[in-house]
């Protein structure tokens, strides 16, 4: 079987979602992030791919202002959604959080029920007008990460108390519940066994009819399943960036072959 | 032989263990050290602690045991007659005590020689005077039956500690010889040493233990002691606190509870959420700078003495009370009050509270707070729906912590609060605590045997058992909310 092969895509001029240009990150004195352009696409998967430490995680942040929360942090450049500036002084960082969702590489269920896990966010954003709406919203969200039917006679049970790959999906459902336009995966899939990573994958793929999903994988294969575009990173710079099936098969860069090819990493 | 010295040679025969154990290990490898089962050192400290540990306990059991030993003993040779003449019997031997002293320092200061001290009678030296001429005063003429306690006290003091001497000192050498011989290449060294590790540190805890149980022991007993001559339920339920040393007292616990609730209960009030909020705020919303600042200034609050803080009350707080709350209510005209003592009493609790709480907070994982901001929830909400029943537990936790804090307090209560127990509703009253009373029952000149005085060690048992309960119901609350949220 051929791991590596690139899923046939239709390749149509999508609206772009997300559009970042000129973008530098700093911790400190640390520039982790280096004249990053990248174009989001709408209604499509992009795959985040690249060794460790080059700053996939920190760019991905930067596409819905988590690193507002980290002090010596620091974004310039310019990154926009939807046409408009999210770091504008106008934008209130909480509203754009909702629109880009975020589900993060170790699983962090809140200390609650698995029903209050999932009903985080739309009792927040005031999604749901009636209990039964919220009860459906909570179960559609926990049957597209693929977790209702090991939950579904459980909903009062602490979400902490489930096990690591059960968690990251129930924290997938908490971020699909939300609605969100852009959703951010930060290697989702790094806690899980290859069944519920094929649930995950099978679930981007679903997800991709509504929104955009960027996803950080170490996953090459991972990578060239799931996704549409692919962005590969390199100590800080963004060295490539493409259709997934040209990147997986005709790179333009020499780095990038070889980190596909596995001889950097 | 001075208790120093004896310390002194078990150590030094300790540290030549040590050094004998080490070569022996080596010698039995040839040499090559990597052959040992353990390394050399693991040796060494094996025969070292064989030989110092049993001699210093058997050190440190002897001299608790010897004087108690050597009491009955010699309470035994005084005649009944002379105990009733004296009172009691602990009378009588603190004199033979103070007797016994006195002809150790006639000793030292070259006044009499060791023999003559021996022979010494009241017959024909009048040992009241001998001593008083090397700076010992005695109350009273010294008694036939006294003096022959007194000398037979020192010998029995002087055999003692010759023994212990002996004992202990074979103990070290008995212990280096067993540890040195067992010492040959096989032997497990490393894990002997760390089974000896094990030993002395459940011994420390044993320690700890016992000497719980020995202080809720002797409350018990001379609670004990009290209920023989008060009635228990006239404690337990009675309303009045009306003691008088004439007797015909009544010793209800209740105003004297009420007072400790109602106090804590203010103090709780006025700390708990002043304390959690302003631990919030440092936690989570505070800058780097801004904490540097604030947090050490909010811990000076727990620097200062109880005392200081019930001078405060007193002046400053009691006063403003009185003038801008209860006068114009009419609700009273004192200046000490249960609002006064309460509201100070909270606000030393205050650093209590946060600090606690803070490091509590800081304690809930940074996923927790990425996971909620990353759905878009602002910080209020974070703290709100998911910081704060994380960290409820250790909240919670702290808070009775806060809470077995006031209801042990007593400085403040004295000054803020007065010293007139009282049962009513009426904040602005004076009223007093558990704490209060229990030094008010036992300052001053105190008959032991009265209930008036027996009743301070009923009302600490009260207190002890009432913290305690305290603190298992805040580790029942913890545990039960841990097994919920890991
Ligand atoms: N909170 C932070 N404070 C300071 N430096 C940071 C912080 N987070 C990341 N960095 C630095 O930024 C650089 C990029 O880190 P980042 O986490 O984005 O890498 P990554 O590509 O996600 O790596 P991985 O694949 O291991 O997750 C690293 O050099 C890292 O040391
Ligand atoms: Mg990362």
């Amino acid at each position: 079987m051929n791991d590596m092969r690139v899923t046939e895509r239709t390749v149509t001029d999508k609206e772009i979602k997300m559009k970042a240009r000129k973008v530098q990150v700093f911790y400190g004195d640390n520039h982790a992030i280096k004249d990053v352009d990248v174009d989001i696409e709408d209604k499509t998967v992009t795959a985040f791919i690249g060794p460790s430490g080059c700053g996939k995680s920190t760019f991905l942040r930067c596409l819905n202002r988590m690193n507002d929360t980290i002090d010596i942090c620091r974004v310039e450049g310019d990154i926009q959604l939807d046409g408009e500036d999210i770091y504008d002084p106008k934008v209130d960082p909480v509203q754009l959080r909702a629109k880009v969702g975020m589900v993060f590489q170790k699983p962090n269920p809140f200390p609650k029920s698995i029903y209050d896990n999932v009903a985080y966010g739309p009792r927040i954003h005031g999604l749901a007008r009636s209990k039964s709406e919220l009860d459906e919203i909570v179960e559609k969200s926990l049957r597209r990460a693929a977790i209702w039917d090991e939950v579904k006679d459980r909903l009062d049970a602490p979400g902490t108390g489930l096990s690591g790959g059960q968690q990251q999906r129930l924290c997938i459902a908490r971020a699909v519940a939300t609605s969100p336009e852009v959703l951010l995966m930060d290697e989702p899939c790094s806690a899980l066994d290859p069944i519920a990573t094929a649930q995950v994958e099978e679930l981007i793929d679903e997800l991709r009819e509504r929104f955009s999903v960027v996803i950080v994988t170490h996953s090459m294969q991972q990578a060239a399943r799931v996704s549409q575009k692919t962005a590969f990173f390199h100590l800080g710079n963004l060295v490539e960036f493409g259709e997934t099936s040209k990147i997986f098969t005709n790179p333009d860069d020499p780095r990038t072959e070889s980190y596909i090819t596995g001889r950097i990493g | 032989m001075p208790l120093l010295w004896i310390i002194v040679i078990v150590v030094l025969l300790g540290a030549g263990g040590f050094v004998l154990g080490r070569q022996r290990a080596i010698a039995s490898a040839g040499g090559d050290a990597r052959i040992l089962h353990s390394l050399p050192n693991y040796y060494g400290t094996n025969v070292m602690i064989l030989a110092i540990v049993p001699a210093l306990m058997v050190m440190a059991v002897w001299m608790v045991i010897q004087p108690l030993m050597i009491e009955t003993r010699v309470t035994g040779m005084i005649p009944e007659a002379a105990i009733e003449a004296a009172g009691n019997r602990g009378l009588v031997m603190s004199d033979v005590r103070r007797v016994a002293d006195g002809l150790d320092t006639a000793i030292a200061a070259g006044a009499l020689t060791a023999d003559e001290v021996r022979d010494l009678s009241t017959a024909d030296t009048d040992v009241r005077a001998r001593l008083g001429e090397v700076g010992v005063a005695l109350g009273s003429e010294v008694s036939a039956e006294v003096l022959a306690a007194a000398q037979s006290y020192r010998a029995l003091k002087r055999t003692g500690g010759l023994l212990m001497t002996g004992v202990v000192l074979v103990l070290a050498v008995l212990g280096l010889a067993y540890g040195s011989i067992r010492t040959n290449r096989e032997f497990r060294a490393r894990n002997a040493v760390e089974a000896s590790i094990l030993a002395i540190l459940m011994l420390a805890s044993t320690i700890a233990i016992l000497t719980t149980v020995g202080i809720v022991l002797s409350m018990l007993f001379e609670t004990f002691n009290f209920f023989e001559l008060y009635p228990w339920r006239e404690f337990f339920f009675g309303l009045e606190w009306r003691p008088s040393f004439e007797g015909g007292s009544d010793l209800g616990l209740i105003p004297l509870l009420w007072g400790t609730l109602y106090v804590s209960f203010i103090a709780l009030l006025v700390s708990v959420p002043i304390g959690l909020f302003a631990a919030i705020y440092m936690a989570e919303y505070a800058g780097k700078r801004m904490r540097a600042v604030a947090k050490p200034l909010i811990e000076i609050l727990a620097g200062i003495p109880t005392i200081v803080y019930g001078l405060f009350a007193l002046i400053t707080v009691g006063p403003l009370l009185r003038d801008y709350f209860a006068e114009p209510l009419g609700l009273g005209s004192s200046s000490s009050s249960v609002m006064t003592a309460g509201v100070v009493m909270g606000i030393m609790l205050i650093p209590f509270v946060s600090s606690l709480s803070d490091d509590i907070i800081n304690a809930v994982p940074q996923s927790l707070r990425d996971g909620s901001y990353g759905l878009g929830a602002t910080q209020s909400e974070t703290v709100r729906q998911v910081i704060l029943p994380a960290a409820l537990p250790g909240i919670v936790g702290a808070i009775l912590l806060a809470a077995s804090r006031a209801i042990g307090e007593t400085m403040i209560v004295v000054l803020g609060a007065g010293a007139a127990a009282a049962l009513s509703l009426n904040p602005f009253e004076a009223m007093t605590t558990v704490t209060v009373k229990i030094v008010g029952q036992l300052t001053g000149d105190t008959d032991f045997s009265s209930p008036e005085a027996l009743v301070a060690f009923a009302l600490g048992l009260t207190l002890f058992v009432i913290t305690l309960g305290l603190n298992v119901l805040a580790l029942y609350i913890v545990r039960k909310y841990r097994e919920q949220y890991e």
